[in-house]
């Protein structure tokens, strides 16, 4: 199968140092990918070169075939990338309804508010639509995001840490719409709870010092002598 | 929806009214608001809908009104094709600047349009010879008919005041209730998150900044117009500062803000001036304390109390 | 005069204005580092300051000499408290947001502008010289060996000379504070990171209270400076701010190394430029320079490249 999102020698160094070093990464249509790794691993820096938010210092990134590593970030998401942010970023002074249109809008001209109240209810926050979203809990603005992201209908979905401040409950549902929504795009998720990573994910990629230290099933990865090591080195407490 | 609609709607009834009602003073002041309060509604887009705070709308309303002015003393163009070169001049000068400043945000925004206003500023004083430099240009009133009627009559100046005034509120209107003003919204909110959901920031900005200049621009060249005079002083700072002045007082981001903040400022220094020469006291007092006790002005104090929906 | 003399005239009066416009840059760039405030009214306290050297000396009425003695001490110092009472009442209460503060201190700037003329008036007043000496310069020139003449006109004043020594002592003096003493350091602590600083227990209110009064301080004492040259009149902080903003710039913002080098530049290039050019042209020139320095080259001309 041909990959829908590959990157080929990447790397990114900041004032000399190398967050992020040679990476060669593919990814499958339908598959739901889980990226790890200990903290200061070059995680977030990776996604980040994969959306455009920051410029590799070398390497090539293809997104369905096509190389976009000089495109602007927005010309990747109108290709069909979406990303959700690690720190939650919604439009805090504008209404629930309104952030999930502003998602929806780009590539409905009509059908907008169809789409939204979908994208809302897919996340259980359909009653609460005519709320302010700065008025939202911590968790409920992550699920906010995450029906932002549905609403554009994208082909990739990157989720920066989306279990982070989330109750039990709703990380249960969480993984529940997850595995619903891979049906139909590409889902590479940065994650820290080793729950999701192993109910959720089909593979999973280890980066540490911003290198691939490992890549292979949850169930491979977990027994890597490798991967081990390095997550024993950095975090005591695994 | 409709409502909207139906508010702003009763106001332009109300000025026509108006047109019936008030004694000749302050029917001459109430054109004059007017025709500024469309220049506040200009710079309302730019700052109160989209984020960004320039000083140096001058720039773009001088643009307008000698952009208008000139081809008339200069060549005899006749009002209606003046008006349009006024406009079209405010809104390339718009987008020139716009694609310049826009590279830099925040307070280094608003020194480079302040800037560039105030080079522009200093360049009309160095061409005096086209545009009569610190005596400014007086347009003859002989000039200033269209279709046989008399702009600098009393009646018709206030009418064309109220047809300027209405098409910039409706269309103020309407743009910030399409697509495009919606997205404006979102990038005063969050800039990096509109960005990711597909929007090209720095287009729509500089279709902000662009746009914001044509209002400007319709409202320099319809007052150079309507009222005759054409002069360097509208490009001082101090014409950069009024519009900013009028929209905190009024209400950043809501559709009647600027009106209402054009007004009340204008009696406020009307009134000062009687009193005083040192009037433009007022203005720094009325500064002073929006941006201490008021940041909402009286649109955001209207909104929170009685209309939340308020547009 | 010939061209050479003309010239030497030129650097002179170049060096008086970057003396005067590095005293009063250096405080606009002293409160954009530490407190990231812009600081719009600058002007004005500069402004304040000349129009105070000519209340001081007016209403003591003594000997020229310690009347301007006087002046020189008191109208700074009273710039300054006004400028805390400022940063106090309004700058904190915005809690130093940029936007927000420029816009309160465009109002700061007509409130101390028009009410210096309800008060002070529309007229512009001179102070008198405190000492008046005038000082002829020679020239040299090749006319059968080198020969010193001494060409009629070309002179300075012993007061312009004051000036510019004046100024480099009292930037020396501010250079050897932020360096050497415990309020410089609390200032630079306060500029790295004013959140940090607080939780050392550095009373970062009070640095800023300090910072802003000696901010206005340093522009009113450059007004006491300039005003028995130039006179003192209520408009007159309008070129100054613009001039101020300029060196600021150009110079790295919040940087005071590179504000005292771009004053000395600009201030020699005005000087001299403005001898042979429309003064307009000059200023057209100066303000698009600042517009594209800030939108290409945004850490200033002798800045260090981005972070």
């Amino acid at each position: 199968m041909t990959a829908i999102l590959s990157t080929r020698g990447l790397g990114r160094s900041f004032a000399g140092l190398r967050a992020v070093n040679a990476v060669d990464f593919d990814l499958s249509p339908g598959e739901i990918r889980a990226l790890i790794g200990p903290n200061g691993a070059g995680k977030t820096t990776f996604v980040s070169m994969l959306i455009g938010r920051i410029a590799p210092s070398e390497g090539r990134i293809f997104f369905d075939g096509a190389e976009v590593t000089a495109l602007p970030a927005h010309r990747r998401v109108r290709l069909g990338m979406a990303y959700t942010f690690q720190i939650t970023s919604v439009f805090g002074r504008l209404s629930l309804r309104e952030n999930v249109a502003l998602a929806a809008r780009r590539r409905l001209r009509r059908g907008v508010d169809a789409a939204v109240e979908e994208a809302l209810a897919r996340v259980g926050l359909a009653e609460r639509a005519g709320e302010v979203a700065g008025d939202l809990s911590y968790g409920h603005q992550r699920l906010l995001e995450i029906a932002m992201g549905l609403a554009q209908a994208p082909r990739l979905l990157i989720l920066d840490e989306p279990t982070q401040g989330l109750a039990d409950s709703e990380i249960a549902a969480f993984k529940a719409l997850i595995r619903e929504i891979s049906a139909t795009t590409a889902i590479l998720l940065i994650e820290h709870n080793m729950s999701v990573v192993m109910e959720l994910a089909d593979r999973v990629t280890v980066l540490n010092f911003g290198e691939v230290l490992a890549e292979g099933t949850p169930a491979e990865v977990q027994a890597s002598p490798a991967v081990q090591a390095a997550y024993l080195g950095t975090e005591a407490a695994g | 929806m409709r409502r909207d609609y139906l508010v702003h709607g009763a106001l332009l009834a109300a000025l026509l009214v108006a047109h019936f009602l008030l004694p000749a003073y302050h029917h001459g002041v109430m054109a004059r608001v007017m025709v500024l309060a469309c220049f506040a509604i200009g710079y309302n887009v730019l700052f109160g809908y989209t984020g960004l705070l320039s000083l140096g709308h001058a720039l773009f309303f001088a643009a307008g009104m000698y952009g208008a002015g000139m081809p008339m003393h200069l060549w005899g163009t006749g009002p209606g094709a003046a008006f349009a070169m006024g406009v079209l001049a405010a809104t390339l000068v718009a987008l020139v600047v716009g694609a310049l400043a826009l590279r830099t945000a925040g307070v280094a925004f608003m020194i480079v349009t302040l800037m560039f206003a105030q080079a522009g500023y200093l360049a009309l004083l160095l061409a005096s010879r086209w545009t009569g430099g610190d005596q400014g240009i007086v347009i003859a009133q002989a000039q200033r008919q269209l279709w046989s009627i008399d702009l600098s009559a009393e009646g018709p100046r206030y009418l064309a005041a109220l047809v300027l005034f209405g098409v910039c509120l409706i269309a103020s209107l309407a743009l910030m209730r399409s697509r495009r003003g919606r997205v404006l919204i979102a990038i005063r909110e969050n800039e990096e998150r509109a960005r990711l959901l597909g929007y090209d920031t720095f287009a729509m900005k500089l279709m902000a900044v662009t746009l914001s200049g044509t209002f400007a621009g319709v409202a320099g060249a319809g007052y150079g117009i309507l009222f005759g005079y054409v002069g360097a002083s509208f490009a001082t700072v101090q014409y950069s500062i009024y519009p900013l002045l009028w929209v905190l007082l009024g209400g950043a981001g809501t559709i009647l803000g600027p009106f209402l903040g054009t007004l009340f400022m204008y009696y406020l220094v009307d009134t000062a001036s009687d009193l005083t020469s040192a009037y433009l006291l007022v203005v720094g007092v009325v500064l002073i304390l929006l941006t201490l006790f008021a940041p909402g002005g009286i649109g955001g104090e209207l909104r929170r109390r009685l209309w939340r929906a308020m547009p | 005069m010939e061209f050479g003399p003309h010239l030497m005239l030129a650097v002179l009066e170049g060096a008086l204005q970057a003396a005067v416009l590095a005293l009063m840059a250096s405080g606009l760039s002293l409160v954009f580092g530490v407190m990231r405030v812009v600081n719009v009214a600058h002007g004005e306290f500069y402004m304040l300051g000349a129009v105070g050297a000519w209340g001081v000396t007016s209403f003591l009425g003594i000997s020229p000499i310690l009347g301007f003695a006087a002046a020189l001490v008191v109208a700074p110092v009273l710039v300054g408290l006004l400028a805390a009472a400022v940063d106090v009442t309004v700058l904190k209460r915005l809690s130093y947001d940029p936007e927000r503060t420029i816009v309160a201190t465009i109002g700061l700037l007509y409130v101390l502008q028009q009410a210096t003329l309800m008060t002070y008036g529309a007229d512009a007043r001179p102070v008198a010289e405190p000492f008046s000496a005038r000082i002829a310069l020679p020239w040299v020139e090749w006319k059968d060996g080198l020969q010193l003449f001494w060409p009629w006109g070309l002179y300075t004043t012993g007061y312009r000379l004051f000036v510019i020594a004046a100024a480099v002592a009292v930037l020396v003096g501010l250079g050897l504070v932020m360096k050497h003493t415990r309020l410089g350091l609390m200032m630079r602590a306060t500029q790295a990171d004013g959140e940090i600083a607080a939780a050392f227990g550095i009373p970062v209110e009070r640095v800023y209270a300090m910072v802003f009064g000696l901010g206005a301080g340093l522009a009113a004492l450059a007004g006491v400076l300039i005003v028995p040259i130039t006179q003192a009149h209520y408009l007159m902080g309008g070129d100054a701010l613009l001039m101020s903003f300029i060196v600021v710039i150009i110079g790295g913002l919040g940087s005071l190394g590179g504000t005292l080098v771009a004053a000395v530049l600009i201030g020699l290039s005005e000087g001299v430029i403005s001898v042979f050019f429309s003064p307009t042209l000059a200023k057209i020139l100066a303000t698009l320079l600042v517009a594209f320095v800030l939108i290409f080259r945004p850490q200033g001309l002798f800045g260090k490249a981005a972070r």
